[in-house]
C-alpha cells in the first residue's frame, strides 16, 4: 500500500492480515549527515538527508518552501491510549521531521507478570501487544515510504516481564528501547536482584536485533527535589546501565545515554547545565547521547516550556546529541495533544536551522575557569559517590541505605533518598539459583547454559527459535471481546466513512478545543468567569488549563479546554471555489494588449505599507512583473484622493489596502469607495479591489466592491482576477 | 534511615587532586566495573519466571501457553533447571512434538512427580 498524501491513513487497511506481518528491517537507524549541503540559496553545515515529503516550518514561505533535516535522530513521544489514533498523529510528526517515534507504555504494565495481548485502551500511554506493535510497525513501514526517511520505532523494556519484551520486540523488529534495571527499583518498586536478573537477559537479547537501548538515568532530576543537585549522582547512574549494557553483551554504540539538562530558568540555566553536559560527554565519550528536554520545571505555559527546550537545544549543539528528544509544551497541562507533538519537533527542526554550524562560530571555553573546574568537580564528586557504594558493600546495599536520589549534592546527604528493601518490593524473592544442569535451548540467552556440546546454535536442539524462524511465533489476536481497536472503530465510523467533522486534540471524534481570552480580572475572579463563559459558549466539561496574571488587578489570560458534542457535515459547507491563478505568459500578453494601469493607496488614517508593496512591488512578485502600470499614493491617502488620481491616470482598476480595522474603518472605507464612484459616474468602467488582514472577498462584494483579498494573496491573484474580468470571463459564468 | 550529612567534598577529595583527567576518567570506569561484576555474576547464575517464559516464546509458546508451563515448573520447583529444559525433556523422553508436550505440561497432564522424575538420576 502506498500512502496519498491527500487521503487519510486506513487503519483497517493496517489490520487486515496483520497475523501475517513481518518487519522488514531490525535494529537502529540513524540519518545520513550530508556535508556542506546546499539547500535553497543556502549552504548547511550540519544538516541530513532530506525528505520526498513534508511540511516545512511556516517561515519556509520566504525561502522557497526549503525543509532543511538537521543531523540528530528527532524523537516525538506518542501514547493516547489508542493506537489507532496515535498511528495518524506519527503520520503528522513524520511530515514534520521527527524519525523515532517513542511509545509510552499504559499505567500499570510494567507490575504486569506477563506479555498483554490484543489491543486494549491504554491510560497515559498503551498496552504494548504483539499486536499493537505489528499495526503500528507497519504503519510506520508506510510512513517512512511516504516521507522518504527509515522511522525508529521505541518502547520500554521494563517491568517484571522485561525478558520477555525484549523477546517480543526482538522478533517484531522494535527499534530502540528504554532499558534500565535502576528505574525498576528505584521509581517501579520492583525488587532489586529481579530487576537486575531479568535486564541482562533482556539486554544480550535487545543487542542480538541492533536495538538502540537508552537508560533511565534522566528519572533522577524529574524526582529529586533540587534538580540541580542531583548532578553527581546521574553520572554513577549512567556508569552502572552503561557498564552492567557492556557486560551483558550490548555494543557501545547500542547504548545511548538519557540526559536531560538538569534546570531551567529563572535559573541560570546554561552556567548549570553546560559544565555538566560537558563532563558527561568527556566521560561517556564511547557511547551515544539522547538529549532530552527539561519536564521538571514545565508548568502551563506553552511559551515558557518552549524558551526553555529551546535553550536545551542549544546545549545540544553547544556539546552533542546523536538523539534529540522533543517533549511537547503541553505536557504541564494535559496528555499531549496532536499539534503539540509536531509543534515540539518544530522548535527542534527550527533550532537547529538556525544554529547550524554554530561551532565554526564559537568555542566553548573548556581549557581553563569556569567551565573546566566545575566539569572536574562533577566528575569528582561522582567518583567519591561510587567509591562509598562500594565501601559500604555495593550497589544494593547502597539502594537499602537510600543513596539515591537523595536531593543533596553529593557527598552532601539531605536523608531524602528513595529507599529499596533488598528483599521488598514487586517480586521479592523471586530469582532462582541455575542448576547445575540448567538448560535453556534457544539463541541469545545471556548467562550460564549447560547446552550439549557441537551445537551450530542453540535452537538447532528443537528444529529453530522465533529469533531464526519467525513463522515459530504463535500469534494471539484478541482476547478481549469489548475492549478491542476493531470495537473503538465501530464508533468512530461516522469520521473516517460518512463525512463527518468533529475538532479533536487526541482521538478521532473527541470534540476538544481550547479556547483563549484575556479576562480583565484577578486570577481567581477569571478563572471563574473564563469557566462561566466557556459554558455558555456551550463547551462541555470546561477547565481552566492556563492562567497567567497579567497584573494583579488589570487581568488575566486563561485558556480553557472543553468539548463540542456536534459535528459538521463537510459535504454541506460552502467553500467558496479558489481562484486559478493564470499562466505569467497569459496576463502579461493582455496586459501589453491592453496596457493596464491602476491606482494604487493604503487608505484611511492608516500607515502600513507592507502589504500593498507585496502586491505591487517587482521585487516582491507583485503586479508589476507583468507590465501593469501603477500609480501610487503611498500610505493615508483619503478615498476621494485615490478616485481622483484614477480620473485623471484613466486607470483599469483601484486598489486599497486597509489594516486597521477599529470600529469596523475597514468596511466604511469600501464602502465609501463604491459609493464615491458611483457618485462620480465612473463605477462600470472601473475594478475596485480591496485587501488587508481583516477583509476576505465575501466583506467587499458586501461593500460593493469587485474583490477583496485577505492574508496569502499574491500579485498573481490579483493580476488574474482583473484580467479575467476585463476579459469578461465572469459575465459567461453567469 | 538514610544518613544526613554536610557536603564535605574538599576533605574527601584529596586522593583525587592530584590525578590527571585521564587517570581520573581511568579512575571513573574502574570503579564502575567493580560495581558492576557483582551484578553480572548474580545475573548470570540466576533466573526468575520472567527470563524462563522469554525462553518458551523463543521456542515457540504464546505468552498465555509460556505463563502456564512456568506456572507448573515453579509449582514442580524445577525453576532452576530451566523451564525450556523440562519441555525439551518430556518430549524427547515421549518421543513426541515440543509444542504439543509444552502445553500438555501447561494444561497440568502431567503431575509434579512426573515433571521432576524427569531430572532423577540420569544425565540432563
Amino acid at each position: 500500500m502506498d500512502l496519498n498524501p491527500e487521503k487519510k491513513i486506513d487503519i483497517e487497511e493496517i489490520l487486515k492480515d496483520i497475523k501475517n506481518y513481518r518487519p522488514r528491517r531490525r535494529g537502529w537507524t540513524w540519518r545520513t549527515k550530508v556535508e556542506d549541503q546546499k539547500i535553497g540559496p543556502f549552504q548547511y553545515k550540519e544538516t541530513s538527508e532530506g525528505l520526498k515529503n513534508s511540511v516545512p516550518l511556516p517561515a519556509a514561505r520566504g525561502f522557497n518552501n526549503i525543509d532543511p533535516q538537521p543531523e540528530p535522530v528527532i524523537t516525538t513521544e506518542i501514547a493516547s491510549g489508542r493506537f489507532e489514533d496515535d498511528i495518524r498523529r506519527m503520520r503528522m510528526a513524520a511530515w514534520h521531521g521527527a524519525d523515532h517515534i517513542m511509545v509510552i507504555r499504559t499505567a500499570g504494565q510494567s507490575h504486569f507478570d506477563g506479555l498483554i495481548e490484543g489491543t486494549p485502551e491504554g491510560v497515559g500511554g498503551i498496552p504494548i501487544t504483539r499486536k499493537q506493535i505489528r499495526a503500528t510497525r507497519k504503519a510506520l513501514d508506510y510512513i517512512e515510504d511516504e516521507v522518504g526517511r527509515p522511522i525508529n520505532f521505541h518502547s520500554y523494556v521494563s517491568g517484571v516481564a522485561g525478558s520477555e519484551i525484549a523477546v517480543l520486540f526482538a522478533e517484531e523488529g522494535v527499534n530502540g528501547a528504554h532499558q534500565d534495571p535502576q528505574y525498576n527499583v528505584l521509581y517501579r518498586d520492583i525488587n532489586m536482584y529481579r530487576s537486575f536478573v531479568d535486564a541482562a537477559v533482556a539486554k544480550k537479547i535487545m543487542a542480538s536485533t541492533g536495538m538502540l537501548q537508552i537508560d533511565g538515568a534522566h528519572n533522577a532530576n524529574a524526582t529529586a527535589r533540587q534538580a540541580w543537585k542531583v548532578m553527581p549522582e546521574l553520572f554513577v547512574q549512567h556508569a552502572i546501565n552503561s557498564m552492567f549494557s557492556v557486560k551483558a553483551g550490548m555494543p557501545k554504540d547500542k547504548i545511548s545515554l538519557s540526559t536531560v539538562p538538569p534546570v531551567a530558568p529563572p535559573a541560570p540555566d546554561l552556567r548549570l547545565n553546560l559544565p555538566y553536559a560537558i563532563a558527561l560527554r568527556e566521560l561517556f565519550d564511547e557511547f551515544k547521547f539522547r538529549a532530552q528536554q527539561n519536564t521538571k520545571y514545565m508548568q502551563s505555559s506553552i511559551r515558557e516550556a518552549t524558551v526553555t527546550h529551546t535553550l536545551n537545544l542549544l546545549l545540544s549543539e553547544l556539546t552533542s546529541a546523536d538523539l534529540q528528544s522533543t517533549i511537547t509544551p503541553d505536557e504541564g497541562r494535559n496528555v499531549p495533544w496532536h499539534y503539540f507533538n509536531v509543534q515540539a519537533v518544530d522548535t527542534a527542526k527550527q533550532a537547529f536551522a538556525g544554529m547550524d554550524g554554530l561551532k565554526d562560530l564559537v568555542e566553548l571555553k573548556t581549557d581553563e575557569g569556569y567551565l573546566k573546574e566545575k566539569a572536574r568537580e562533577l566528575k569528582e564528586r561522582s567518583i567519591l559517590f561510587m567509591e562509598e557504594i562500594l565501601e559500604v558493600g555495593g550497589y544494593f546495599q547502597a539502594v537499602s541505605e537510600g543513596f539515591f536520589v537523595d536531593s543533596g549534592e553529593y557527598p552532601e546527604r539531605n536523608g531524602d533518598g528513595i529507599v529499596r528493601e533488598k528483599d521488598g518490593g514487586v517480586a521479592a524473592n523471586s530469582i532462582v539459583l541455575r542448576d547445575e544442569d540448567y538448560m535453556a535451548p534457544v539463541c541469545e540467552h545471556f548467562g550460564y547454559n549447560n547446552l550439549p556440546d557441537n551445537l551450530d546454535k542453540p535452537c538447532d536442539l528443537i528444529g529453530g527459535c522465533t529469533l531464526h524462524d519467525s513463522d515459530k511465533i504463535d500469534f494471539i489476536d484478541e482476547l478481549d471481546l469489548e475492549d478491542n481497536v476493531e470495537k473503538r472503530l465501530e464508533k468512530t465510523e461516522d469520521f473516517r466513512e460518512n463525512n463527518m467533522v468533529k475538532p479533536e486534540v487526541q482521538w478521532l471524534g473527541d470534540g476538544w478545543v481550547n479556547v483563549t481570552m484575556f479576562i480583565p480580572e484577578s486570577e481567581t475572579v477569571a478563572e471563574y468567569a473564563a469557566l462561566e463563559i466557556a459554558k455558555k459558549m456551550n463547551l462541555k466539561d470546561p477547565e481552566v488549563i492556563h492562567k497567567e496574571v497579567m497584573q494583579p488587578a488589570e487581568g488575566t489570560v486563561c485558556e480553557v479546554k472543553g468539548w463540542v458534542d456536534f459535528s459538521i457535515d463537510k459535504n454541506k459547507l460552502e467553500i467558496p471555489e479558489k481562484e486559478e491563478v493564470l499562466p505569467y505568459e497569459e496576463i502579461r500578453g493582455f496586459v501589453e494588449e491592453n496596457s493596464l494601469s491602476v491606482v494604487a493607496a493604503t487608505v484611511g488614517e492608516d500607515e502600513h505599507s507592507v502589504g500593498m508593496r507585496e502586491i505591487i512591488d517587482i521585487k516582491h512578485g507583485g503586479i508589476e512583473k507583468f507590465g501593469i502600470k501603477v500609480t501610487y499614493l503611498g500610505t493615508s491617502a483619503p478615498i476621494s484622493k485615490v478616485v481622483d488620481a484614477a480620473i485623471e491616470t484613466n486607470a483599469d482598476a483601484i486598489l486599497i489596502s486597509t489594516i486597521i480595522s477599529h470600529n469596523e474603518v475597514h468596511r466604511t472605507n469600501m464602502k465609501k469607495l463604491n459609493d464615491l464612484c458611483v457618485e462620480k459616474g465612473i463605477r462600470d468602467d472601473l475594478i475596485l479591489i480591496a485587501g488587508g488582514t481583516q477583509v476576505n472577498n465575501e466583506m467587499a462584494v458586501k461593500a460593493g466592491l469587485d474583490a477583496g483579498y485577505g492574508r496569502g494573496t499574491h500579485g498573481d491573484d490579483v493580476a488574474t482576477f482583473m484580467v479575467k474580468s476585463l476579459r469578461g470571463d465572469y459575465n459567461e459564468e453567469e | 534511615m538514610p544518613i544526613k550529612r554536610e557536603d564535605d567534598f574538599e576533605e574527601r577529595r584529596s586522593h583525587l587532586e592530584g590525578l590527571s583527567d585521564k587517570e581520573l576518567k581511568a579512575r571513573f570506569w574502574e570503579l564502575a566495573e567493580d560495581l558492576v561484576d557483582p551484578l553480572i555474576d548474580l545475573s548470570k547464575t540466576h533466573t526468575s519466571a520472567s527470563i524462563e517464559r522469554s525462553v518458551l516464546l523463543r521456542m515457540g509458546f504464546n505468552s498465555l501457553d509460556a505463563k502456564a508451563i512456568v506456572n507448573q515448573v515453579v509449582q514442580a520447583d524445577l525453576l532452576g533447571k530451566g523451564a525450556g529444559h523440562v519441555v525439551y525433556k518430556m518430549a524427547k523422553q515421549e518421543d513426541r512434538p515440543i509444542k504439543e508436550v509444552g502445553l500438555d505440561i501447561g494444561n497440568e497432564k502431567y503431575d509434579k512427580e512426573e515433571l521432576k522424575k524427569l531430572f532423577d538420576g540420569g544425565e540432563s
